[in-house]
């Protein structure tokens, strides 16, 4: 800890990304803080998922900085990025084909073990993978669909199951595109709890969703994109009443 | 005492085995290589070479050219990365041919007029190879590395970011069946004990493809079915002459309407599998 300003997790410094003649993004800076939840909302083409593939590597950003506890990841290959700690979801599901539950967490361990290990079968030669395995299946009560093909699950837990994977190889930030889109509100409430036991056991969250009751109620602080641009950003009863964001936004939304 | 009609079948059946394995580890990345045959070649040619002229003994040389050609397959892995289905096909296929061309026109080894000299191997010799193989896939099937090519064969981007490095996966499976494949051509050359570049040609490759696909592409005991079926069908066809081609065509075409993911599957093997506990 230098000074009494905490690092932040997340660092977003000026990041501009130009596709052709269109600025996606447009210096845009924003920070992550350790164990807080931050979301990223805007109506529809705002530059939210964007940003996540700026972050994930995805796309070089034009110009702009990616920092993750303070050393730039900028436009590294994603596998690094993940080692470095930052996991995602996806707005449209990505599960691994036939895989079932238990192999997609058993496929996303952390990667900072002995390779051979991983050449054996896991059964016997690698109990530390079973065991976080395990806890991240009870973590997020995916027990009974353990043996199940993934893609055969109801689509609640279809996401239930991407945000496991993504926690397996312990994050220090977590990337949720759109995390309860389609689900009802028991569902949604359920994914809110999980977030903040995640938030306390020490992970930083952020998310783009839509729901504005689930933002307003789960979050510490928001960013406001519309079309590339950074409109506002603060906690989120100032948002609430922010009159740009009310026009650009909400304004339609409620 | 076993005649040597069969035993020369069943080293086929072993040598087959070997070639449809190493179709099978580049498959369950995703990636469908038809130049396979190439890598057979080069482990024949290269074994022969060794056994023949330096007189060591053929386990240390189908070690050596197991490297050799291992390390073939990583080169040619590179340039696959930039490639997906039909076109890297093509890629492989162009390699397969550029194999056995260069063997064609390589006359310090008999160039057409091809090459012998070798010892002749056992049937039990070609099959400790392709049993210890086939459970060194087996056990493969089972550890994390397996996961991990499923994962980059299912969703390339998904992978990378959950920390699979998707280049390693790909470059590194197309090294070992490579190796597998040069052990395949090694014993073929020392059964057969003569070679020729047309031993290693396209329709070669497209064997290994066939019996995979026949056999079952998801498990690595598929292309033990598949190699025993390709072998065995076309023999026990024998009575209907020369249409028994044909109606092995019209079989495996029955075979691709009726179960597309060939004759075994994981979750076949699923039923025989004791449930996990914990």
């Amino acid at each position: 800890m230098s000074g009494n300003r905490e690092q932040p997790r997340l660092e977003l410094s000026d990041v501009t990304i130009r596709f052709g003649g269109i600025c996606a993004l447009n210096d845009i800076s924003l920070e992550v803080l350790p164990k807080q939840v931050v979301g990223i909302i805007g109506p529809n083409g705002a530059g939210k998922t964007t940003t996540f593939n700026v972050i994930t590597g995805a796309y070089r950003p034009s110009q702009g900085e990616v920092r993750l506890d303070g050393k730039a990841v900028t436009a590294k290959p994603s596998h690094l990025i993940a080692r470095a700690g930052i996991s995602r979801t996806f707005q449209n599901i990505r599960l691994f084909g036939e895989m079932t539950v238990w192999e997609h967490l058993l496929v996303a361990q952390p990667h900072n073990e002995f390779p051979l290990r991983r050449l054996l079968p896991t059964r016997w030669a690698n109990p530390q993978a079973l065991r976080r395995a395990q806890e991240v299946l009870e973590f997020l009560k995916l027990e009974d669909v353990k043996d199940r093909a993934a893609r055969s699950l109801p689509y609640g837990l279809q996401r239930r199951v991407e945000m496991a994977r993504a926690v397996t190889a312990r994050p220090k930030l977590l990337l949720l595109d759109e995390p309860v889109a389609g689900m009802n509100h028991d569902e949604a409430d359920e994914i809110r709890h999980l977030m903040l036991k995640l938030r306390d056991s020490g992970l930083s969250i952020l998310l783009i969703e839509h729901d504005m009751t689930f933002v307003m109620h789960l979050c510490d602080y928001l960013y406001v994109l519309d079309f590339g641009v950074m409109i506002a950003h603060g906690r989120p009863d100032e948002i609430r009443t922010n009159p740009t964001v009310l026009d650009a936004y909400l304004g339609h939304a409620t | 005492m076993m005649s040597t009609y069969y035993a020369g079948l069943l080293a086929d059946v072993g040598i087959l085995l070997l070639g449809a394995l190493s179709v099978y580890i580049i498959l369950a990345t995703g990636q469908l290589s038809l130049g396979n045959a190439g890598f057979m070649g080069i482990g024949a040619y290269l074994t022969s070479y060794l056994t023949v002229t330096t007189g060591i003994p053929l386990t240390l040389a189908l070690v050596i050219a197991a490297a050799a050609s291992g390390a073939t397959g990583v080169v040619v892995g590179f340039p696959a990365l930039r490639l997906k289905g039909i076109y890297l096909a093509m890629a492989t296929l162009g390699f397969g041919e550029m194999v056995r061309s260069f063997f064609l026109n390589f006359d310090a080894m008999g160039g057409a007029g091809g090459f012998h000299g070798m010892r002749h191997v056992s049937v039990a010799y070609i099959w400790t190879w392709a049993a210890a193989i086939l459970l060194l896939v087996a056990l493969l099937e089972r550890s994390q590395v397996w996961l991990e090519m499923r994962a980059v064969r299912d969703d390339e981007t998904a992978a990378g970011l959950v920390g699979l490095n998707t280049t390693t996966i790909k470059v590194g499976s197309f090294g070992f069946a490579a190796a597998v494949a040069a052990i395949a051509g090694g014993l073929f050359a020392h059964h057969h004990v003569y070679i020729e570049p047309g031993n290693f040609s396209f329709e070669r490759s497209i064997d290994f493809v066939l019996a995979v696909i026949l056999g079952g592409s998801t498990v690595g005991a598929g292309a033990l079915v598949g190699a025993l079926l390709l072998v065995m069908l076309p023999e026990y066809l024998r009575f209907l002459a020369e249409w028994r081609f044909a109606i092995f065509g019209a079989l495996l075409i029955a075979m691709l309407l009726v179960r597309r993911q060939g004759i075994l599957d994981r979750s076949l093997f699923g039923v025989f599998r004791f449930r996990r506990s914990a």
